[in-house]
C-alpha cells in the first residue's frame, strides 16, 4: 500500500472518530475540556475530569460538557479545540502546559469563544490562564521526604523541564535540605506526562540507585506500584490523592482541586461577566490540598509538616524565602526576601545544592 | 557523575523486562504481516489483553490464568478485525485503526473498578543450575516465565517460518495469495489464524505490562508501545531475530538512558531521551541494507472470485 493512501485513510478514520462528538443543544452552555491523558489515569487528568463532573452537578441541565482525552501536545490539539469551538462550545479548558500556543492560535480564530489554559503564561482577550501553586505542596512533601529518607537519596521523576516542574523540584529540595542537610536529589526526566511503563521504569531505576523516597511529577500511579513492589520505599500521590496506595508506599499527596474554579468560570460565561484573568491559587484558597499523612510517618514529622502547611495557607510563610542561592552560587534571594510571582512563573534554574543541569 | 551507582546486572535484567512486551507484540504482528495482512490494531489488542489479564488474575488470584485470559482477549478482539477484513473485505488500514480506538475504549470500560488494585504477584522462576552462572545467570535465568516464553516464541516463529511446510504456506499466502489459492490453500482461513495468533501475542504483551512490569491497571497504560511494535516489524525487515534485537535495543537503551540520567552523567538529557528511537532505527536500517522487502501481498484483500 502506498504511504499517501495509508496516511489519507488514517486521517479520515481519525476525523470520523472525533467528528462523532456530541452536537450542541439549544439553550445550554457548552463547555469543552481537552485532556492530555485518559480520565482514568488516577492523577492529573482524573482530577480535571472531577472538576468537569462538578460543573455538570452544579448547573445540571443548563450546561453540557464535552471532553476529548489523550490529546497529544502539539498541532493535533489545535484540531481538537477547533472542532470543539465549531461544535458550539462557549468555554474551553485546555488542561496541559503544552497546549499553550495551540490554545492561543485557536482563540484568535474564535474571538467569541472563551479559553482557559492551565499552567501556562500567555494570555489574550479571550484566553485566561490558571494554575495552582503546587510548589506549596512540594514544600510539605520535601519536609516529610527529608525526614523519612535513610539513604539520604530522594528520587524525583520529572516530566518535562518546564518552570512548573522545576519550581516543584526546587521547593521540595529546599525543604528536604532544611530538615536533613545530607539529602541528595536524583532527578530523572521521563519526557512524558503519562506512560505508566516508562514511569515505572524510572522509579525502578531510582530505587536501584539507592533512592528510598520517590517524588513524581508525572500523572499515573505506576511509580506507586513500582515502589510498593520494591518495599520500604516512600512515595507521594501526585495531582490526585492516590489513597489506594496508602499507608505505604504513599505517605501523603498533593491534590489538585479544580472544581470551584471551573464552576466559577462557567458561571461567568453564563452571566456574561467572563474576563481574561490570571489565577494562581495555592493551599490557602484550597486549589492545592495536602492528602492525609499516613501512619507510616512518625507523629513529630507529621506535626511539623502540618504546621508548615498551615503557615503557608495563612500566608505567614512563603516556600521560596531567602537566603537562597542559585545552583551556580550566585545570590537569588536575600535573607527574609520572598520570590515574586514573575520569577516563579518563569523559573529556569535550580537552587544551590541540586546536582545536574536542566535540559533545554 | 557516578557511573558506579549503576549495577550492570540489574540494568541488563531490567532491559529484558522492558523488551518483553514489545517483543511479544512484534512477533505476533510479524506473523500477521508475513501472511499478507496489515493489522494496525496492535495497540488496541495490547490494551485489551492488559485489562482482560489483569481482571482475571485479580478475580481468580492466578496470574497464569490471567495471562491465558489476556491471550484469549487479544485474540477475540482480533477476530473482529479478521471478520471485517477477511470476510467483509474492509480496508485493512481503516479497520486496524478502528480496532485500536475500539480496544482503548473497551479496555477503559472493562477497567472500571480495577484502578489501584494490586494484582497477584508473578513468581520469578530461577532455572536450576543456569541461574547460578555468575553474571549471565541473574540476567537471563532469574526472570519470570513470560520472558522465557517470549524468547522461546521468537525462536519457534523463526524455525516454523523458515523450516516447516506450515511456514512456507503462510509465507506463500503473504507473497502471492492468488498463487496460493490456485495451489489449493485456504487463503482466508490461514490469514484468520495468523490474525488470531497476532491478537493473542499482543494480548500477552499487554498483560505483561499490567501484571508484571508496572504492575497495576491504568487506562491507556500501553501508551503507544503497540505502535512501536508495528514500526519495529518493518525496521526489522520481517525477520524474527531482528525483531528480538530491536526490542532489546529499544528497551535496553530506554532503561540505560534513565540509569545514566539518575547517575548524573553529563550527556544532555534531551539526547538521552531520544536515543532509544534513534539507535534502534539506525541499527535496524543499517542491517536491512540487504534489501529484504515486505511480503508482496501485504495489505491487499483477497477474495476467491477476483
Amino acid at each position: 500500500m502506498k504511504l499517501t493512501k495509508l496516511l489519507t485513510t488514517a486521517a479520515i478514520a481519525l476525523g470520523l472518530a472525533t467528528g462523532a462528538m456530541a452536537e450542541s443543544h439549544g439553550g445550554k452552555t457548552k463547555v469543552g475540556f481537552v485532556f492530555v491523558g485518559p480520565v482514568g489515569d488516577g492523577g492529573w487528568t482524573y482530577e480535571h475530569n472531577k472538576g468537569r463532573l462538578a460543573v455538570e452537578a452544579e448547573f445540571g441541565d443548563k450546561v453540557e460538557t464535552v471532553f476529548v482525552e489523550n490529546v497529544p501536545e502539539g498541532p493535533d490539539a489545535e484540531r481538537v479545540m477547533t472542532q470543539m469551538a465549531l461544535d458550539g462550545a462557549k468555554l474551553i479548558f485546555t488542561t496541559s502546559f503544552g497546549y499553550m500556543d495551540p490554545t492561543l492560535n485557536v482563540a484568535k480564530k474564535f474571538p467569541k469563544v472563551k479559553f482557559e489554559h492551565a499552567t501556562g503564561y500567555k494570555r489574550d482577550t479571550n484566553v485566561s490562564t490558571y494554575s495552582a501553586r503546587f510548589y506549596e505542596g512540594r514544600a510539605v512533601q520535601g519536609t516529610i521526604a527529608g525526614h523519612l529518607t535513610k539513604s539520604n537519596i530522594v528520587g524525583y521523576i520529572g516530566s518535562y523541564p518546564i518552570p512548573e516542574v522545576i519550581r516543584g523540584i526546587n521547593s521540595a529540595y529546599i525543604h528536604a535540605k532544611k530538615v536533613n542537610p545530607d539529602v541528595q536529589f536524583k532527578i530523572v526526566w521521563a519526557y512524558t506526562w503519562f506512560d505508566p511503563a516508562k514511569e515505572a521504569d524510572a522509579a525502578k531505576v531510582l530505587i536501584e540507585q539507592g533512592a528510598d523516597v520517590i517524588l513524581q511529577h508525572t500523572d499515573s500511579t505506576a511509580p506507586q506500584a513500582a515502589a510498593q513492589a520494591a518495599g520500604n520505599v516512600y512515595t507521594f500521590g501526585q495531582a490526585s490523592d492516590m489513597a489506594e496506595y496508602g499507608p505505604m508506599p504513599r505517605v501523603s499527596s498533593i491534590i489538585d482541586n479544580w472544581a470551584p474554579y471551573y464552576i466559577a468560570r462557567t458561571k461567568a460565561v453564563m452571566d456574561g461577566t467572563w474576563e481574561s484573568v490570571d489565577t494562581w491559587d495555592g493551599i490557602g484558597k484550597g486549589m492545592v490540598g495536602i492528602g492525609e499523612i499516613s501512619s507510616a510517618v512518625p507523629a513529630d514529622v507529621k506535626a511539623e509538616a502540618l504546621a508548615l502547611k498551615d503557615a503557608i495557607a495563612s500566608g505567614a510563610y512563603a516556600p521560596f524565602t531567602g537566603p537562597l542561592k542559585k545552583q551556580d552560587g550566585s545570590d537569588w534571594l536575600a535573607d527574609g526576601e520572598t520570590a515574586d510571582d514573575g520569577t516563579l512563573a518563569g523559573m529556569n534554574f535550580y537552587v544551590e545544592g541540586i546536582e545536574g543541569t536542566i535540559p533545554n | 557523575m557516578d557511573i558506579s551507582s549503576i549495577n550492570p546486572i540489574l540494568l541488563l535484567a531490567s532491559l529484558i523486562v522492558a523488551a518483553t512486551p514489545l517483543l511479544l507484540a512484534a512477533i505476533g504482528e510479524l506473523v500477521v504481516e508475513k501472511a499478507g495482512v496489515l493489522n494496525l490494531g496492535v495497540e488496541g489488542m495490547m490494551i485489551t489483553g492488559a485489562i482482560c489479564g489483569f481482571a482475571i488474575a485479580v478475580n481468580t488470584g492466578s496470574p497464569v490464568l490471567g495471562l491465558a485470559a489476556a491471550a484469549v482477549g487479544g485474540a477475540v478482539l482480533s477476530l473482529l478485525f479478521a471478520l471485517l477484513t477477511q470476510y467483509a473485505l474492509a480496508n485493512q488500514v481503516a479497520s486496524g485503526l478502528a480496532l485500536t480506538l475500539f480496544g482503548l475504549g473497551l479496555s477503559a470500560l472493562l477497567g472500571q473498578g480495577y484502578q489501584g488494585v494490586k494484582p497477584p504477584a508473578f513468581p520469578q522462576v530461577d532455572i536450576p543450575l543456569l541461574a547460578d552462572i555468575p553474571v549471565l545467570g541473574p540476567i537471563l535465568f532469574t526472570q519470570d516465565p513470560v520472558v522465557y516464553l517470549a524468547f522461546a516464541m521468537t525462536a519457534a516463529t523463526w524455525a516454523v517460518l523458515k523450516y516447516t511446510r506450515a511456514g512456507l504456506i503462510l509465507r506463500a499466502v503473504g507473497e502471492n495469495h492468488d498463487a496460493a489459492h490456485a495451489l489449493g490453500y485456504k487463503v482466508v482461513r490461514i490469514r484468520v489464524l495468523a490474525i488470531l495468533f497476532g491478537g493473542a501475542c499482543a494480548g500477552l504483551g499487554g498483560a505483561y505490562i499490567s501484571l508484571i512490569r508496572v504492575p497495576q491497571w491504568t487506562e491507556g497504560m500501553t501508551a503507544g508501545i503497540g505502535w512501536i511494535a508495528l514500526a519495529l516489524v518493518v525496521f526489522a525487515s520481517w525477520k524474527p531475530w531482528r525483531v528480538l534485537l530491536g526490542a532489546c535495543l529499544f528497551g535496553g537503551v530506554n532503561v540505560l538512558q534513565l540509569n545514566l540520567q539518575a547517575a548524573g552523567v553529563a550527556i544532555p538529557v534531551e539526547y538521552l531521551a531520544m536515543s532509544p528511537y534513534l539507535i534502534t532505527i539506525l541499527v535496524l536500517v543499517i542491517m536491512s541494507a540487504d534489501r529484504s522487502s515486505a511480503p508482496a501481498a501485504l495489505g491487499r484483500s483477497f477474495h476467491a472470485s477476483q
